[in-house]
């Protein structure tokens, strides 16, 4: 089941690069080694490069990509000065000038410059090239972020104020009914069944935070005036990173001997760079997994929208519509199977890890008492 | 030179998201592991284990209302076995009491029996003895009165001293 959801992901994202590739020139157009999945977006992106020479040109790739990416200000709807637009804070430490906060509004959309910065392309460059700026600005993402957090913590505290108030006698109710199931499904169908043994209850609270932080900001994300933060390559490094440190640090001894001393001493040099890749890799994979099947799904739903502009013609609405409302109820799926996704394949490492075969029959006996 | 843009834009991982993503997630996991995960968790551990115990208790109970079930059973086979064997006891008590007041009581009577069949033949002896007796004092009543009225003339006395010499013989 996982390895088709991969494919899906990874179907979706070489969609969304052709889509970038083929929007740029039509000498890219005709080539003939083109994926049969593609066809469909070959001609939109030749309808869109005939369209680009007109100037009143809806640039579908640039819409698709301002949602996809993260902004310094959260635009919700209209164009210009009719534009919905809020502002958001910039934080930017510079080895020259220091720690500087000012308002996104400063830059006008990229129009403007401000105190010797610009903003070309939602990044923020600095117009003295002896400066390196690193940019912590709250951002959409951020905002989003931060807004999850407020969300998770009413939620899940309320909840716990539930178990308090009504006792363990009573039957749970509201809130508590609809998460109690998704709690108990993480501690007992992902923690308990991965990690096993006594030890996993010590993963729970972990694991329960992966999986209702992804889940929260998948079904965010769906709306369409958010932002894309799981489907954000930074977002996921982090979770990632976290799921790489807590697997290693739980790390059994023979899980570091099975790494630095593998069996066929003689394939020593061989083994132990494999075994040091998987490692890694197999985080990065959830890095990866995460990110592409949202940024994906996203890119999906825009395009389908964006066909309407790209024939304009009202005509092709309803197809766009029927389309999307098919991603959409996809995309709900995948928001709940790549929390649930992340939080197995997490349990799993942390699992495998931390089993120790020198002393599995030990463990065993002292299980049953 | 654009779509560069965006795809590095999709692909780096911008350092201020990485920074306020690690604070987030760190925040997130303290306090929701302190005040949302533990109380919830425990309350849901505690009710299961409290389900647990029920379930457990209800079998036990049910074990024992089996097993003292039995246990009536076996007073009950007990006290019907206890009885009957009262009941063939007091049978056999009645039939010895029955038997040996029977025997009691033909000894008795035998003896009784026996005794006054002694006393009669003691009482007939004695009438007997009796009856010898006036019937001896009659008989000497009478040849009294025989002999005087025999011997009231000189005659009859000679007749009788005659008859009496002529019956003695004399050898």
């Amino acid at each position: 089941m996982i390895s088709k959801i991969n494919t899906s992901g990874l179907l979706k994202v070489v969609l969304a690069v052709f889509l970038v590739l083929f929007s740029s020139s039509s000498s890219y157009s005709n080539k003939p080694n083109q994926h049969s999945s593609v066809s469909e977006n070959h001609s939109v992106s030749d309808s869109l490069n005939k369209n680009a020479s007109k100037s009143e040109t809806v640039d579908i790739t640039k819409v698709a990509f301002e949602h996809i990416l993260d902004s310094h200000s959260w635009h919700f709807w209209g164009e210009g000065h009719d534009a919905l637009v809020f502002s958001l804070p910039i934080i930017i430490y510079s080895n020259t000038k220091g720690l500087q906060t000012f308002m996104s509004s400063k830059f006008d959309h990229g129009h403007a410059s401000y105190n010797g910065y610009n903003l070309e392309e939602e990044v923020i460059k600095s117009e003295d090239l002896n400066e390196t700026i690193y940019d912590f600005s709250i951002t959409k993402n951020v905002t989003q972020m931060f807004i999850s957090m407020a969300l998770l913590l009413w939620l899940f505290i309320s909840i716990a104020n539930a178990y308090k108030k009504t006792g363990i006698t009573s039957a749970p109710n509201g809130k508590q009914s609809f998460f109690e199931p998704l709690i108990i499904f993480v501690r007992d169908d992902i923690a308990k069944e991965n990690i096993g043994g006594n030890k996993y209850e010590r993963f729970v609270p972990y694991l329960l935070t992966v999986f209702f932080l992804i889940l929260i900001n998948n079904v965010l994300g769906l709306i369409p005036i958010s932002a894309n933060l799981t489907g954000n390559i930074a977002f996921t490094l982090v979770l990632a990173v976290v799921t790489l440190l807590v697997t290693n640090f739980n790390a059994s001894k023979t899980y570091w001997k099975h790494i630095f001393a593998p069996k066929p001493a003689a394939l020593w040099l061989i083994l132990m760079p494999i075994e040091l890749v998987g490692v890694f890799s197999k985080p990065f994979a959830l890095m990866i997994r995460l990110f592409a099947n949202i940024a994906g799904g996203h890119i999906v739903v825009i395009s389908l929208v964006g066909l309407i502009f790209i024939f304009k013609s009202i005509y092709i609405a309803p197809v766009s519509v029927a389309f999307t409302l098919f991603i959409d109820i996809l995309e709900c799926l995948v928001a709940l199977l790549q929390a649930y996704i992340f939080t197995m394949l997490t349990a799993l490492f942390i699992g495998s890890a931390m089993e120790d075969h020198g002393h599995s029959n030990e463990e065993a006996a002292s299980n049953h008492h | 030179m654009n779509q560069l843009f965006i795809l590095a834009g999709l692909l780096e991982p911008a350092v201020g998201l990485i920074f306020w993503t690690s604070i987030t997630f760190l925040l997130l996991l303290v306090l929701l592991g302190k005040f949302a995960w533990k109380p919830i968790l425990n309350a849901i551990k505690t009710r299961e284990e409290s389900i647990k115990v029920a379930l457990e208790s209800a079998e036990k109970a049910k074990l024992d209302m089996l097993e003292l079930k039995s246990t009536n059973e076996t007073i009950l086979n007990q006290a019907r076995a206890e009885r009957d064997m009262m009941l063939k006891e007091a049978r056999e008590t009645k039939d010895a009491i029955v038997s040996e007041a029977k025997q009691k009581a033909q000894a008795d009577a035998d003896r009784i029996i026996s005794s006054a069949r002694e006393q009669i033949i003691s009482e007939k002896n004695s009438a007997v003895a009796d009856l010898k007796k006036q019937v001896a004092s009659l008989s000497i009543e009478i040849a009294e009165k025989i002999l005087k009225t025999e011997l009231s003339n000189i005659d009859k006395q000679k007749e009788l001293v005659s008859a009496l010499t002529k019956n003695l013989k004399l050898n």
